[in-house]
């Protein structure tokens, strides 16, 4: 089959002869995709900063598909299904599953324990392929996929794997109260859908910042919010205190993640050298500009190690932080039913479609911010739809 | 900030999930008595292990499930099995296996040579798409690039 295939910081290629997936768990299904996204932590992966990413896996934690094959203990799916697979493999039976926590599963990682399994991420995650491929096996097939219901969109359904539970979480962690300002740093797909999201819980005004003007001007129309260009502010925090009558935002969310620029110093020694686990600048303002008592919500992906954060004055000024994975699962029913009434339209970030064999421009596009794109779609030559 | 009077009717889906009792200061815990009693719950069906599995030393054993993406080998295996002699806070874990990562580019070019496959890097870096969408960048860069190195070369010829 094909898939794509990791070779080295910043290079992948399509594979022609990548073996089928096998079952090899009672539970297991194998997932033909017929939508595969690549996100923004893939880029984490593309450019080489996540330890334990070994030469020749395939990537993709974003997908959706037609169950192809089912193991022996796979009740709740049957060949001919279409589904949404969440982005995290959870048992469903351990303490954490229990707790819905199933981003922390503690069956479906041997390698690390301070983090869950995820698809195609790595074997900082369990070593699973990902679904940038024609085929995936899907592990633990009775707890995670969900039948994609009747009428939905392909484009919409992929978004549900991970970039909307995942932006709707993120606003969920700020415990936002009605009338709160809401910052969110990050205007790609989780932070476009963060902005998004705080609304529904009732923000009061929700301010994005980010560095890409075309992404800036399509979260000022789509989530009817006020965005602003960091590279033209000398500093972010000072004018985030400016703005919020000098005492700070109630909530403030790292939508960025290890990738963030504008800080010379966090990006040197985050990205360029890895002194530290990604550039934290985005969690350093989000830390800096909250107000006293606030909240920091972090959905943004950092590597295993340490950080360069104020956590002085997260101390200091009594700031709550609070970050996690998605729990995808938990919060599908509730974003589905969101979808289908209208209140949500992921599908309108899409803004390209990419045949699967093409992957490796399709990483460039999306890391260098290329043609404005805001989300690509994988399409593997096999899906039909 | 006044908020009270703003009307929020052009947004749709205003409110609908907000929620007085979502207090952050104590995270999404849901836990139930037996949720105390630690590793206690019926384990899924082991999946075999009959590949190579390196697994944490902060857990017993490996989980019930796993992936088979890249099982260790080569230099960069070996690195790695030594840097799961260590915990995961450690630097003793994670340095090596930022080094047995780039050991295995290496490994990964021997080994697309010796099977007769020259890697193509220009499409592998999707150079395609910086060309179609990027030119005037990338051909900056390429300048740059090209006047760096042969700065070099004049500084290092010169004594
Ligand atoms: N917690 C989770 O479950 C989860 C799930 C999906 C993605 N993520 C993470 O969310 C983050 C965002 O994902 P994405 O797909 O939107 O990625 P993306 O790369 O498309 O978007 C990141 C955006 O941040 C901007 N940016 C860079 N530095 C910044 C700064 N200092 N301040 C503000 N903006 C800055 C970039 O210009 C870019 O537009 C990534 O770190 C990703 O790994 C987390
Ligand atoms: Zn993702
Ligand atoms: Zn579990």
């Amino acid at each position: 089959m094909i898939a794509m295939n990791y070779r080295g910081p910043q290079r992948i290629r399509v594979d022609r002869d990548t073996p089928m997936p096998e079952i090899l768990h009672p539970q297991d299904a194998i997932v033909r995709v017929t939508r595969a996204c690549i996100c923004g932590s893939d880029l984490h992966l593309y450019n080489g900063n996540v330890p334990d990413t070994r030469v020749g896996e395939t990537f993709g934690h974003e997908f959706i598909g037609v169950v192809e094959e089912i193991g022996s203990d796979v009740t709740k799916l049957k060949v001919g299904d279409q589904v949404i697979v969440p982005f995290n493999i959870a048992c469903g039976e351990c303490t954490f599953c229990e707790q819905e926590l199933y981003s922390c599963c503690h069956e479906a990682n041997p390698q690390a324990t301070a983090a869950g399994g995820i698809f195609g991420y790595s074997h900082m995650t369990g070593g699973y392929n990902g679904g940038q491929a024609e085929y995936v096996r899907v592990p633990y097939a009775n707890v995670g996929p969900m039948v994609i219901p009747e009428g939905m969109h392909p484009d919409d359904a992929v978004l549900l794997t991970d970039v909307v539970p995942t932006g709707y979480h993120a606003a969920e962690m700020g415990g936002i109260q009605k009338g709160d300002t809401v910052v969110v740093f990050g205007a790609g797909p989780v932070g476009i859908m963060a902005a998004k999201s705080a609304w529904l819980f009732g923000a009061g005004r929700v301010i994005v910042f980010d560095k890409e003007e075309y992404r800036l001007d399509f979260v000022r129309k789509y989530a009817q919010c006020e965005a602003y260009n960091f590279l033209s502010i000398s500093d972010p925090v000072v004018f985030m205190k400016k703005t919020t009558d000098s005492l700070g935002a109630d909530v403030c969310i790292d939508a960025v993640g290890a990738e963030a620029s504008g800080s010379k110093l966090q990006t040197v020694t985050g990205r360029k050298t890895l002194m530290q686990a990604g550039s934290a600048t985005a969690l350093q303002w989000a830390i800096n500009s909250v107000k006293k008592g606030g909240v920091v919500s972090i959905v943004g992906v950092y590597g295993p190690t340490v950080n360069m954060v104020p956590i002085g004055n997260a101390v200091n000024k009594g700031v709550t932080i609070r970050g996690s994975q998605t729990s995808v699962k938990r919060l599908l029913p509730k974003l589905v039913k969101h979808v289908q009434d209208g209140i949500l339209d992921p599908k309108a970030i899409i803004t390209h479609h990419i045949p699967l064999e093409e992957v490796a421009d399709g990483y460039r596009i999306f890391a260098d911010k290329l043609d404005n794109c805001i989300k690509p779609v994988l399409v593997p030559p096999s899906a039909n739809i | 900030m006044e908020n009270k009077a703003k009307d929020y009717s052009h947004i749709k889906g205003w409110g609908i999930d907000a929620d007085p009792k979502n207090d952050p200061t104590y995270p999404m815990r849901k836990r139930e008595n037996e949720d105390h009693e630690g590793y206690s719950w019926d384990r899924p069906p082991q999946q075999p292990v009959d590949i190579e599995v390196l697994h944490s030393i902060e857990r017993p054993n490996v989980t019930a499930v796993f992936g088979t993406s890249r099982p260790p080998r080569g230099l960069s295996g070996k690195i790695r099995r030594f840097a799961f002699r260590y915990g995961e806070g450690s630097f003793a874990h994670w340095l090596p296996l930022v080094m047995a990562d780039r050991v295995d580019v290496v490994e990964g070019i021997l080994d697309d040579l010796r099977k007769g496959h020259l890697p193509n890097i220009w499409a592998e870096r999707g150079m395609g798409a910086e060309w179609k969408y990027n030119r005037k960048g990338l051909l900056q860069r390429m300048a740059v690039t090209t006047a760096l190195t042969a700065a070099v070369i004049v500084l290092l010829k010169r004594d």
